[in-house]
């Protein structure tokens, strides 16, 4: 499936990214990092409605999120 | 250019820009400003020829960004300009020294201040000995008094700054720039194409880590590590002091002056010499770093001490610094704006060596 | 935007990449891996990005030598790979020419705020421009000077607080916004210029665009390129990155309007030429 990973001492708790997702899965967490900053997340229940389209990658200021795509079209689970 | 060793008949400013060719000299950043304006102009068609580069920037601010740039990557690179040029160029120049950045810069020191004239002068010896710029920090100094020196001194100038990883000033005025004089040159020196490879800007090629030329330091005690590293390098300059000592061995009193006005002074010197008075004459050649040894040890033997300069005392300050312990100096200043001949030195020395 | 399209070992935690995906979106080769120390919501880390991408995907990371400026960006050397050279404020176009002409056969690039750019080093830029240097300008402009703590730029908006014009910039009194992107296109030795945005995926997915053409317009030897990039700066504009990004759209573009100014190649790659916009509101 695809998929995201929030590098979360990287995240400066921005939340660009939750305005650019298309299936809107990225939120603020209440987890917060040595910085200070509230972490933003993909629910473990939502990630599987990641389409790998790298939107939130690509706005992200630090670099912190990684984008994985599935190779097929379906979901392979 | 002529062929090696044959006498050349030319400006200080045309020798200053041979000399620079000759050390390797591969790109020029100029800007117009009298009594400098050979240099740019001998370049603009030499530099080319000889497969370099040559810019004429918008500015002075400009040209010496531009010495910056070519510094950092490791090429032989020059500037020049006159006194209110120079004060344009102090941002970078301190950036150079900070960064630690060889360069060859040509001050033909013209009356001051503001616009002041387009005739020599050397009211910028507090400029180029005490940096300039901001901060705390040291230009090697050459003061050439002839077109023959000015040939020299430039022509071993970029071996200087590299040596040092600093940027070097040439020191003259309009009285060297413009006049002529016959000049020797020498066998073009061949540069290691390598120089400066354990530092220089050439891109990673994939092959090392990136390298980083800069002058900020903010990290806790970074900054001190920096400069005590500076004020290292300019401690192990003073191996380059270099002077003229003329009839100094028995002499009474010592003329100290540098520049055109040291060989001005030279002849007063001799003139009097003919006369019989027991003077003599000591020419720094460096102006920093200041040869204060040689001239504590003249002071240690008892001589007195008379500085003439073309400007309101500036490097008498030195001198007094050099002589302190056994002795003081006199000063004789000639007002920017007037023309020194060796005859109006005559009076101040005699007074001088009259004395107490 | 794929930067590498081999699935290699993701930096992550308790994260592999398996036979059924492929990674798609990580951090580039040149840019180094550590955290910045730019505010939540800047966007430099976009544009270091966009550049470093580049770098790799057009082969230039292991021939360029970068030129900082002074800014919030002067550590861009902790960030980016490359060689670089920290010039004086204002005075990174000089600094890479001497550079360009120091080294022709290497990739150069400055990277300046608009406080930078185009204020102190106006003339600098004007005739780096002018003269036609190959070098690549990346343009950061967010309308402050944001190290030294939000004081007013040559480009801050009419009607903008700062903490330099706290009523707002007045036309009468501090002038007009300067729009350096039409400025520069007028030069004699620009072939590419263009402004992009870093307020959308869409407009950083286009300003990429421009950055690859105006490094082509470079290593084809064919003159200077400059891309200007609307940025963010939230801290000093006192509004969260959402609200920074909301006034890049709504504010910011209406007056620099975005597209490309310049592009001498005229091979329409980056789409066509926008309209100079009208004089100062």
């Amino acid at each position: 499936m695809s998929r995201i990973a929030v590098q979360e001492e990287r995240c400066k708790g921005c939340l660009l990214c939750t305005t650019v997702c298309p299936v809107q899965i990225i939120q603020q967490s209440e987890r917060i990092n040595q910085n200070g900053y509230k972490v933003a997340e993909v629910p473990a229940a939502s990630m599987d409605k990641c389409t790998g389209c790298t939107s939130c990658a690509t706005i992200c200021p630090d670099v912190a999120i990684t984008v994985w795509r599935s190779k097929k079209p379906k979901k392979a689970a | 250019m002529a062929g090696k060793k044959d006498k050349l008949f030319v400006k200080g400013n045309e020798a200053i820009a041979m000399g620079a060719l000759a050390a390797g000299c591969k790109c020029f950043f100029g800007y117009p400003i009298t009594p400098q304006n050979d240099i740019p102009e001998f370049m603009s068609k030499a530099m080319v020829d000889a497969g370099g580069e040559f810019v004429q920037a918008e500015s002075e601010v400009a040209a010496a960004n531009m010495l910056l740039g070519a510094g950092a990557c490791g090429i032989r690179a020059m500037t020049s300009s006159s006194s209110p040029g120079m004060s344009l160029k102090q941002e970078a120049i301190s950036y150079m020294a900070g960064s630690e950045i060889p360069a060859v810069i040509v001050n033909m020191n013209r009356g001051g201040p503001g616009l002041g004239d387009i005739g020599p002068a050397q009211g910028d010896y507090y400029q180029s000995t005490r940096g300039g710029g901001h901060g705390d920090y040291r230009l090697l100094v050459l003061a050439p008094a002839s077109a023959q020196e000015a040939y020299d001194m430039t022509f071993e100038a970029f071996d200087l700054a590299f040596r040092y990883k600093n940027p070097v000033l040439i020191l003259g005025d309009a009285i060297i720039g413009q006049m002529k004089e016959p000049i020797t040159p020498r066998e073009p020196k061949a540069v290691d194409p390598n120089e400066g490879g354990e530092w220089r800007l050439e891109s990673t090629g994939g092959k090392r880590d990136h390298r980083i030329i800069k002058s900020l330091f903010l990290m806790d005690g970074e900054l001190a590590g920096q400069n005590k590293k500076l004020q290292a390098k300019y401690d192990n300059m003073q191996k380059f002091v270099d002077f003229e000592s003329y009839e100094t061995k028995d002499a009474e009193l010592i003329v100290v002056a540098y520049g055109s006005i040291g060989r001005i002074a030279k002849n007063a010197v001799r003139a009097l010499r003919k006369k019989g008075k027991k003077v003599g004459l000591f020419r720094p050649k460096t102006l920093y770093p200041f040869p204060s040894v040689a001239l504590d040890k003249l002071a240690k033997e008892g001589k007195r001490f008379l500085t003439i300069e073309h400007n309101l005392g500036q490097m008498v300050d030195d001198v007094r610094l050099a002589v302190r312990k056994h002795a003081d100096s006199a000063l004789f200043c000639v007002y920017p704006g007037n023309m020194p001949s060796p005859d109006d030195f005559e009076a101040p020395i005699l007074k001088a060596l009259k004395g107490k | 935007m794929t930067t590498k399209a081999k699935a290699v070992a993701p930096k992550v935690a308790a994260n592999t990449a398996s036979e059924t995906e492929e990674l798609v979106f990580d951090r580039p080769e040149s840019m180094v891996d550590r955290a910045t120390h730019y505010c939540p919501g800047c966007h430099h880390g976009i544009a270091h990005r966009l550049v470093a991408e580049l770098l790799d995907e057009m082969d230039l990371t292991k021939k360029t030598i970068a030129v900082s400026s002074i800014g919030c960006s002067v550590f861009l050397y902790n960030y980016i790979d490359v060689d670089t050279v920290e010039a004086p404020h204002g005075r990174a176009p000089a600094v890479a020419t001497g550079v360009k002409r120091a080294r022709g056969d290497k990739f150069v690039f400055t990277y300046q705020g608009d406080g930078d750019l185009a204020s102190i080093g106006m003339a600098e830029i004007m005739h780096a421009a002018n003269r036609g240097e190959r070098l690549t300008v990346v343009f950061v402009n967010n309308t402050v000077y944001g190290m030294t703590g939000g004081q007013m730029a040559p480009t801050t908006l009419i009607g903008q607080k700062t903490t330099t014009c706290p009523g707002g910039r007045c036309k009468d009194r501090e002038g007009s916004p300067i729009r350096m992107s039409e400025i520069i296109a007028q030069l004699g030795g620009v072939v590419f210029a263009a402004r992009g945005s870093l307020d959308s995926v869409k407009n950083i997915r286009q300003a990429k665009k421009y950055l690859k053409k105006a490094f082509e317009v470079q290593e084809q030897g064919l003159g200077f390129s400059f891309v200007e990039l609307l940025s963010g700066c939230p801290t000093n504009w006192r509004m969260t990155p959402l609200a920074a990004n909301k006034r890049i759209t709504e504010e910011m573009i209406p007056y620099f309007p975005l597209g490309v100014y310049r592009d001498s190649t005229a091979d329409g790659t980056c789409g066509s030429l926008v309209a100079p916009a009208e004089g100062g509101k």
